[in-house]
């Protein structure tokens, strides 16, 4: 790491002591879908609710097994659909996204201004309305209760298109120059250079696209799937929670569950975010 | 590059369309715009398959909205056609709209800013800490976006009788006598709509700075300590926000899309509707309108005026963040 410049001792703690506090502050959901989790069902139910639990409990998580053990379709293929889902629509997004996003930052071909302000003009528009000609064409092309009807408006998502694209526009251009010299069609420089130096773009979408898929699985899928064989996990916790009351403790658990996949994914890659130097290649 | 049209002398007699100046000028544009596809096929190779699937399943279905927003569509028969009706009622008849415009230009002015500024500093911060330190603690603070429902504890907080912890706390205190029913109170919701949102919004925009960050060419901080930079807020403004300008721009589309659209919290915090409307924002009008009156088409129609509006907000946000860092 280069030496800092100077900057005052006092702002300094002023600014970390700043973090630290805004930190606790949202910690606040984490501690406490964590300790609800574990809470014994009296323990659920005070009001007000405490933050750290008492007596500690597993029963949740062993009401959870026995619940599924007689659904109709065994949960391990729950569990095989969400991963399934949330795995092809993240590799799938990753690589068209980039892949669409590298002309649009780095060749100059006719159109392209026109094309990227018609993606992000796709953003502006609330996704409520668009949801009911969304079902008519995902029926239209028949793929109504299919994995597909999920993956391809995964694959298709605006957010990363954008993200890759303001990351590519950064890579200096003498680079790309340097791989057309020495003869790389355009698909390896896409591949080879540009993709490692924006690693720290595609690692974030790989989050978003995870979380989204993860979560939001269910949000879609009970819009386009009906068979019992392709649903998500997520969407039969949400049978669990309209089971009422005696479930609560159960939800607790699955909510904790849910959770877990998302922050694993989100821990490894920012650990790994490191910087890349972009000019490493250049001697200017 | 672009090549020069060769001056040709003019015959006598040459104005018959497709000869002459202007007809030359045109087919020589459309040859030239031909050639230069043809130079770069690879990137419409690249292209292809996102935009092929974003055609399908984003363009079309906005074209199909906007459509829609000229017609009285209730879901279950054909739409029928009516021209602009639906924006006149909108403007002149509608009243709650009015108000839900007011709500939605205030919050939005308020928590765009806001958030935005939250988004980057937080960035910045945790940018100097070691890699472990700043996986946890982005974590921490990314948190409340991954946690799905949780913003409901927010009522936990805020609830109306005197059990709730802002009640309890003020009582104690000798700040009030009687608990304030927060959540029904038209003169708190609005601003307790602005805090939940608040703390919702370290999401897309702050990994984006974060990433963003690690991006920005280190040589060039030895670069502006060299040229007599002197302490860490000109490196910030000089160096550092100029190099993440278009990070800077993605983060404030994506938060203004997010302001505009705050629709979700205020629905399962505050009711819906809210009291007396006044946490109504556009999108709430918007939904009341397609899931409980099954009038899809104005509720098209009010989403295409909120797509104006945010298109505006955004031209404007590109023109000031194009001054950063001068």
């Amino acid at each position: 790491m280069p030496k800092r410049l100077n900057r005052s001792w006092g702002v300094d703690i002023l600014l970390f002591l700043l973090l630290g506090g805004v930190a606790c502050f949202m910690a606040l959901p984490l501690v406490f879908t964590i300790s609800n989790a574990f809470k014994p069902i009296d323990e659920i139910f005070t009001f007000p609710p405490k933050l750290f639990v008492r007596n500690p409990t597993f029963k949740n998580f062993t009401d959870l097994v026995g619940i599924f053990s007689d659904s109709w379709v065994p949960f391990s293929r729950y569990v095989f659909n969400t991963f399934f889902i949330a795995i092809a629509g993240t590799v799938g997004h990753v690589i068209l996204a980039s892949a669409a996003a590298y002309p649009l930052a780095k060749i100059r071909f006719p159109g392209r201004k026109l094309l990227f302000s018609i993606v992000v003009l796709s953003l502006m528009f609330t996704a409520y309305v668009t949801q009911v000609p969304n079902y008519m064409i995902i029926s239209y092309l028949g793929m109504i209760n299919t994995y597909w009807a999920i993956l391809l408006p995964a694959f298709g998502m605006t957010l990363g298109l954008y993200l890759m694209k303001q990351f590519m526009e950064q890579i200096p251009d003498a680079l790309l120059e340097a791989g057309k010299i020495d003869g790389a069609s355009e698909y390896r420089i896409y591949w080879q250079i540009v993709m490692p130096i924006v690693r720290p773009a595609w690692l974030t979408l790989i989050i978003f696209s995870l979380q989204s898929l993860w979560t939001n699985g269910s949000v879609t899928s009970h819009k386009f799937i009906y068979s019992e064989q392709l649903k998500t996990v997520d969407y039969v916790f949400g049978q669990i929670a309209s089971g009422g009351l005696v479930r609560t403790g159960p939800v607790a658990a699955v909510t904790l569950l849910m959770m877990l996949v998302p922050i694993t994914v989100f821990i490894v890659t920012q650990s790994s975010i490191i910087q890349t130097m972009s000019t490493s290649g250049l001697k200017e | 590059m672009k090549q020069q049209i060769a001056k040709r002398p003019v015959m006598a007699g040459a104005n018959a369309p497709g000869r002459g100046k202007p007809g030359r000028m045109l087919r020589s544009k459309a040859v030239r715009v031909w050639t230069e596809m043809k130079k770069n096929k690879h990137a419409y190779v690249l292209m292809a398959p996102y935009f092929l699937i974003f055609c399908t399943f984003t363009v079309i279905p906005v074209l199909l909205s906007f459509a829609l927003s000229f017609t009285n569509f209730n879901l279950l028969e054909q739409p029928r056609w009516i021209g602009w009706q639906n924006y006149a009622r909108l403007f002149v008849q509608d009243d709650i709209f009015l108000i839900a415009l007011k709500n939605t230009l205030l919050f939005a002015a308020i928590t765009g800013p806001i958030s935005y500024m939250a988004c980057f500093i937080f960035a910045w911060l945790i940018n100097e800490l070691p890699p472990k330190l700043r996986a946890v603690l982005t974590l921490v603070l990314y948190a409340p976006s991954i946690s799905g429902n949780t913003y409901l504890i927010w009522t936990l907080l805020f609830a109306g009788d005197s059990y709730g912890y802002a009640n309890s706390f003020l009582m104690k205190w000798g700040f009030i006598m009687e608990p304030i029913q927060w959540l029904q109170d038209t003169r708190y919701v609005l601003t307790i709509l602005i805090l939940v949102q608040l703390w919702l919004s370290l999401g897309t925009s702050f990994l984006a700075f974060i990433a963003g960050l690690q991006n920005v060419d280190r040589t060039m901080y030895e670069a502006g300590s060299i040229d007599g930079i002197r302490n860490r807020w000109q490196e910030l403004w000089f160096i550092t926000l100029p190099a993440m300008r278009p990070q800077l721009m993605f983060g404030a589309v994506i938060q203004i899309a997010s302001a505009f659209s705050v629709a979700e919290i205020s629905i399962y915090l505050l009711g819906f509707p809210s009291v007396d409307y006044a946490a109504h924002t556009i999108v709430t009008h918007l939904v009341d309108y397609g899931t409980i009156r099954f009038e899809m088409g104005y509720a098209s129609a009010i989403a295409t005026v909120l797509f104006t509006i945010m298109l505006t907000v955004n031209l404007v946000t590109q023109k000031l963040l194009g001054k950063v860092g001068e």
